[in-house]
């Protein structure tokens, strides 16, 4: 019973959303947007699960005195700062993201620089990683450190200065070689996504139920 | 201004096919040059007097009205505005939108679909019937799963289990959810820890659930901490700083990143790469692959995290699956050399005067035919 009301549930969820997909008539078209709604619902409702998990797990930290338990306080302050500037804006206007609201104020002044700040770190992270996969250790390696080469040089004015051509190669490599690899593992996904469905639908495959 | 009625522009009207009703595509024809702006204008039946629906894009030429009413009859006018003239067309018979049964459109989607379904059930029929005649190729990166949780207890370290960013929907997460039942036994075997971090709070019950099952399933219920797998945050960048801090502080021996990841794969493989640790991804997501490539030791390549599942049980029935879909696959394959044989053919033959190309191709035509013969 544990497993079988869920299975059905997954098998009647997937047969309608393939049905809606292939159904415009009311009331089949609408479902899959229907469902949507519904899920953003419960995930509503799932934050609180979240938060909840998160608040148990720092206010542990802080009790057990776990290695770096003050960044548990941080947590804290960052978490009642939201919630009291988010509480204060909704008083404002309904739309706290709205320019001129308090949370809106630290959303751009806080979060916004905090995830360009993470976001600019990837400079750093592609650097060091290109140089570990261009070297040239085997043919495989040599060939991509080529390829790189050419495309990096290829892409630049600089490159045009150097060899006329060499943007040209630069593009075919990037629109022919490249975009040709990607799509044999893009088929790839697709048709294993939609084996996967069927398995799913069928409870042939039953490892999320647990 | 003068008001005329040229023939010439006209437009015509007609119910939106495939789609759920409340909706009729106007078009308009022949618009006449420097044309500023269309105006479409509607009628009800039974109303005297025409009511706005809007502008008309110049450039499409067309609009959909969907404000309209199913059953509902309508008469619809469009005025081309140019400089000096204004054109008028109008529709000599009333137009109403009904829904549609089947969204003809998306035929060849269910054919595909439906030959590719049937395949994938013969095969599991087929596996059923004969399980030793399924042959599925090694996986490097699962085949390491046991090694890097092995590498992470003899070092006393920890084991990170990121899954991706995405959300339960996604046919990337329900893959990681597998992988991670594996990992979860063998933690459990080996009496080691994980720490499963979160990105969105569903995903999270269901992996608390999974690893739960794995730890019992293992005959180490007791070793399951609930408070290993927690939520983090839905924000990308902040869920990538949280692993980052997790990765720096825990050290882990072993991290597996198996899922959906976007622009914050490398910050993470990278950052893993850094602290020492053996790292096993696999994503569906393409444009990351090549970041895992370059910072992980194994990675699992799209598919083959839709097929780990099938790989780590060995059942037949997931085996089968496999199977047929592979079939599919070369069935594409041969589609698509098909297409490129019949493309290159074509795009030869536009390339008039070009005798090298159609010298190659004529005697490539000629060793077939004398292949065949």
């Amino acid at each position: 019973m544990k497993k079988r009301v869920p299975l059905l549930i997954t098998f009647i969820t997937g047969f309608i959303i393939i049905v809606s997909f292939f159904v415009p008539h009311r009331p089949f078209g609408q479902l899959e947007t229907e469902t949507l709604i519904w899920y953003a619902i419960i995930f509503a409702f799932t934050l609180v699960i979240g938060v909840d998990s998160l608040v148990r797990l720092h206010i542990k930290h802080i009790r057990k005195r776990k290695k770096g338990w003050w960044y548990s306080i941080v947590f804290f302050a960052g978490f009642f700062y939201c919630l009291t500037i988010g509480i204060i804006s909704l008083i404002q206007t309904p739309n706290i993201f709205q320019p001129g609201t308090v949370f809106f104020y630290g959303y751009e002044t806080i979060l916004i620089p905090l995830q360009a700040t993470m976001f600019a770190l990837l400079a750093f992270f592609v650097a060091s990683a290109s140089y570990r996969a261009f070297r040239a250790r085997n043919i495989e390696a040599t060939l991509l450190l080529i390829a790189a080469v050419i495309v990096m040089i290829g892409r630049v004015p600089a490159g045009y200065k150097l060899w006329p051509r060499l943007p040209v190669i630069a593009n075919w490599i990037f629109d022919v070689l490249q975009i040709g690899a990607m799509r044999g593992i893009l088929i790839g996904v697709a048709l294993g996504a939609v084996a996967m469905s069927l398995r799913l639908i069928l409870g042939i495959e039953r490892t999320y139920l647990s | 201004m003068i008001f005329l009625l040229i023939l010439s522009f006209t437009i015509s009207a007609k119910d939106t096919p495939d789609d759920a009703g409340g909706s009729i595509t106007i078009n308009v024809y022949n618009i006449p040059e420097g044309t500023e702006q269309i105006e479409l204008y509607r009628l009800t039946k039974g109303d005297t007097l025409f009511e706005e629906v809007g502008l008309i894009p110049i450039f499409k030429g067309e609009l959909d009205d969907a404000t309209v009413m199913d059953g509902v009859l309508y008469l619809y006018k469009a005025t081309a505005l140019t400089p000096d003239t204004v054109y008028v067309a109008e529709i000599k018979e009333f137009a109403s939108s009904s829904p549609e049964w089947f969204n003809k459109s998306r035929t060849s989607v269910l054919l595909f679909i439906a030959l590719f379904w049937v395949v994938i059930l013969v095969y599991i029929q087929l596996a059923k019937k004969n399980p030793e005649g399924l042959f599925i190729r090694k996986l490097p990166p699962l085949e390491a799963m046991d090694e890097a949780v092995g590498r992470a207890t003899e070092m006393g370290k920890p084991v990170l289990y990121v899954p991706g960013i995405e959300y339960i929907t996604d046919a990337g997460t329900l893959a990681s959810i597998t992988i991670l039942a594996k990992v979860g036994r063998k933690v459990a075997e080996y009496e080691t820890r994980i720490i499963n971090p979160h990105f969105d709070p569903i995903v999270m019950t269901t992996a608390q659930e999974t690893l739960k099952n794995a730890f019992s399933e293992a005959g180490r219920p007791d070793a399951f901490n609930k408070d290993d797998v927690f939520y983090l945050t839905s924000e990308q960048f902040g869920f990538a700083a949280g692993v980052d801090g997790i990765m720096l502080r825990e050290r882990p021996g072993a991290i597996f990143l198996q899922g959906y990841f976007y622009a914050e794969s490398l910050i993470l493989a990278e950052t893993g790469y850094s602290i020492g640790a053996i790292q096993i991804a696999g994503t569906n997501a393409t444009t990351q692959l090549p970041f895992f490539v370059a910072a992980c030791d194994y990675v699992l390549l799209g598919e083959e995290m839709f097929a780990a599942s099938a790989y780590i049980s060995k059942e037949p029935r997931l085996l089968g699956s496999i199977k047929g879909s592979d079939l599919a696959k070369s069935v594409l394959l041969v589609l698509i050399g098909v297409g490129v044989i019949f493309g290159t053919f074509a795009a030869i033959k536009n390339v008039a005067g070009n005798p090298v190309y159609m010298e190659i191709f004529d005697r490539i035509l000629e060793f077939l035919a004398r292949t065949a013969e």
